[in-house]
């Protein structure tokens, strides 16, 4: 699909004058109102836009408070109450921006298990698939920072902890965390540098969004079939169907959204952080947002510093490699019936492993952890390249129209135009 | 086979040009980045707040740990009782993950007085006192275990926890920041 329609036709006199200095209109039209969409799509194709909707969502409301808040050790804590207390609606826009950093990884970890389950990573999408893992890194880089600015007990104490893992490095370990700091210890530098990349990265993660908008649109989509468009009658154009679709799904997500503003604002927060950031004492159990747990738990479970900390920062680096781990021919799990039991449990560890991140460090807990952190590393290195050898994937269909409508001889029992190329409307 | 004609041209002195403007450029944007880098680093008044801190011992009874700060970073002095002082010395040294004997640990003629940084060598944060199987310090954040020495003794810490620089000014008052001049 990368020969996009360019139907496009300004009607306009001034319109044909602007198209022909500056193409955008045509740009738009062709991306997103006659790109042709497989017809196939659940509603698991609709988190890429609640996803867009999510980062503009974030910014505006970061820019708001970036308006009201103060980054000094001394104030941040107070200005924070400062919001909550007396700032219009202070309220709102904060728990909106808190529990928004909590949906938008709702939204993205159901955007990449909906990618692993299609195969959406394999070829040709690969580095469309890798630079979503790019964009989770900035995610998470841009929560934890943010996670630090209101200067609470989880906040010193997050920090601290996670800048401590760069002095596992050898060597330069403890000058690289001294230069984090700003200092000898997490303090007023360090609030302030991560409050200046808290404002920066959101819009490194927009443009490397644009990046992966640009890169989807080079192969198309994939779909529940895995398999690609062939006719026009596989797709149908963007707008009206995947808009409007697009947008009843951002509502939907947005009354999930509004239930926890409104009903459970600090549900997914921790009652530590509302105690003053103090360095003589650690809460009696630290842990990450529940977005981390996982990767915490991984963490915990390597008694070794150095070794703790490549496992955590391997079991995100290894998603780059899937598209090359894998060894299946067939992209969509729908038509792998073993891989598609294997997909589940790594589905059930990567939960466990993010209730164990929760619990403290001791007794089975660890041993758990370690046991499914096994399990973690080996479903990529040992599991997906073993699968596409031994598995006898299911027959799939010959198109996605035929996998929507069953194999046709005549078009009788369908309904009328169903068959038609409903791409030729847009 | 068919026949190729490669003609490579002798270097010219436009080609050095391009590639010593291009190396003066290459040295120069590494220079620009370097003041960028440095300005991370602890400033001057962090590091002129970072002198020595004297702190004074006779209100430290035995078996309590006081926290005092210096640099920024918390320091934990231990009051040691005569059990914690033998269950510290009868460890063998050979046995454990950052074999030092108790005496490198603590000034000589002081054995009570231990003087630790107080942050876990593990991810930074502050180990309980008193607690854990050594009854030294336990790390509620990932599980270490310390021995009345701030010897690793379990879990991931990779290190004991480290001594300060300190000297003792007298019997009741110790400089932190501050190497024994003797």
């Amino acid at each position: 699909m990368s020969q996009h329609p360019t139907t496009y036709v300004p009607k306009s006199a001034f319109g044909r004058w602007f198209e022909s200095r500056l193409p955008i209109a045509g740009l738009i039209h062709s991306s997103f109102i006659a790109f042709p969409v497989p017809r196939n799509l659940t509603y698991f194709w609709t988190f890429g836009a609640i996803l867009v909707f999510m980062l503009v969502s974030q910014i505006v409301t970061g820019v708001f408070l970036a308006m009201y808040y103060t980054p000094n050790a001394a104030m941040a804590f107070q200005s924070v109450e400062h919001i909550m207390r007396d700032v219009n609606y202070g309220w709102l826009i904060r728990y909106l921006h808190a529990n928004g950093a909590s949906m938008f990884f709702v939204a993205v970890y159901i955007h990449i298990f909906r990618n692993f389950y299609y195969g959406s990573y394999k070829a040709p999408r690969e580095v469309l698939y890798i630079l979503g893992v790019i964009i989770f890194l900035l995610m998470m880089a841009t929560a934890f920072m943010g996670y630090v600015l209101p200067w609470g007990q989880m906040s010193f104490w997050g920090a601290t902890v996670i800048t401590n893992l760069f002095s596992a490095i050898p060597l330069v370990g403890d000058t690289i965390v001294s230069y984090l700091w700003g200092g000898y210890s997490v303090g007023n530098p360090t609030l302030n540098r991560f409050f200046s990349l808290h404002y920066l990265l959101p819009f490194m993660i927009a443009g490397v969004v644009i990046l992966h908008v640009w890169a989807l649109h080079v192969p198309g989509q994939n779909n529940p079939t895995g398999i690609p468009i062939k006719s026009g009658k596989d797709a149908v154009p963007f707008t009206p169907y995947a808009t409007i679709k697009d947008i009843f799904a951002v509502v939907v997500f947005l009354i999930f959204f509004a239930y926890w503003v409104f009903y459970l604002p600090n549900y997914l927060g921790h009652a530590d952080n509302y105690i003053p950031a103090n360095p003589a004492v650690t809460p009696s159990h630290i842990v990450p947002e529940w977005y981390f747990l996982p990767f915490y738990a991984i963490l915990r479970a390597i008694p070794d510093k150095l070794g703790g900390v490549i496992a955590m920062v391997s079991a995100i680096l290894i998603w780059c490699l899937m598209p090359w781990l894998d060894t299946s021919k067939v992209r969509s799990t729908a038509y792998r019936p073993l891989y598609k039991q294997f997909f589940w449990v790594f589905v059930a560890v990567c939960v466990v492993l993010g209730w164990l991140g929760s619990r403290p460090a001791e007794g089975w807990y660890v041993i758990a952890s370690q046991i499914c952190t096994v399990y973690y590393f080996a479903h990529f290195l040992i599991v997906l390249p073993v699968l596409g050898f031994v598995e006898r994937p299911l027959p799939l269909p010959n198109s996605i129209l035929e996998s929507v409508m069953g194999v046709q001889k005549g078009g009788a029992g369908m309904p009328a135009g169903a068959n038609a190329e409903p791409q030729s409307k847009g | 086979m068919a026949e190729t004609t490669t003609h490579v041209a002798e270097p010219t002195r436009r080609d050095f040009l391009y590639i010593a403007t291009g190396a003066a450029a290459a040295v120069g944007g590494a220079t620009l980045v370097w003041p960028f880098i440095q300005s991370l680093a602890p400033d001057a008044a962090t590091v002129a707040a970072g002198a020595p801190v004297e702190v004074d011992l006779t209100p430290i009874a035995a078996g309590q740990i006081v926290k005092v700060f210096w640099r920024g970073k918390l320091i934990f002095i231990r009051h040691r009782t005569p059990e914690e002082i033998k269950a510290a010395q009868d460890v063998n040294v050979a046995s454990l993950r950052d074999p030092q004997p108790d005496s490198a640990r603590v000034k000589q003629g002081h054995d009570q007085w231990l003087v630790v940084f107080g942050n876990c060598t593990h991810l930074g944060c502050v180990p309980l006192g008193q607690q854990g199987e050594y009854h030294g310090w336990f790390c509620p954040c990932h599980g270490s275990v310390f021995d009345t020495s701030g010897r690793v003794r379990g879990g991931p810490a990779p290190i004991n926890l480290p001594i300060p620089p300190y000297a003792f000014a007298s019997d009741t008052k110790v400089i932190i920041g501050q190497e024994a001049t003797a």
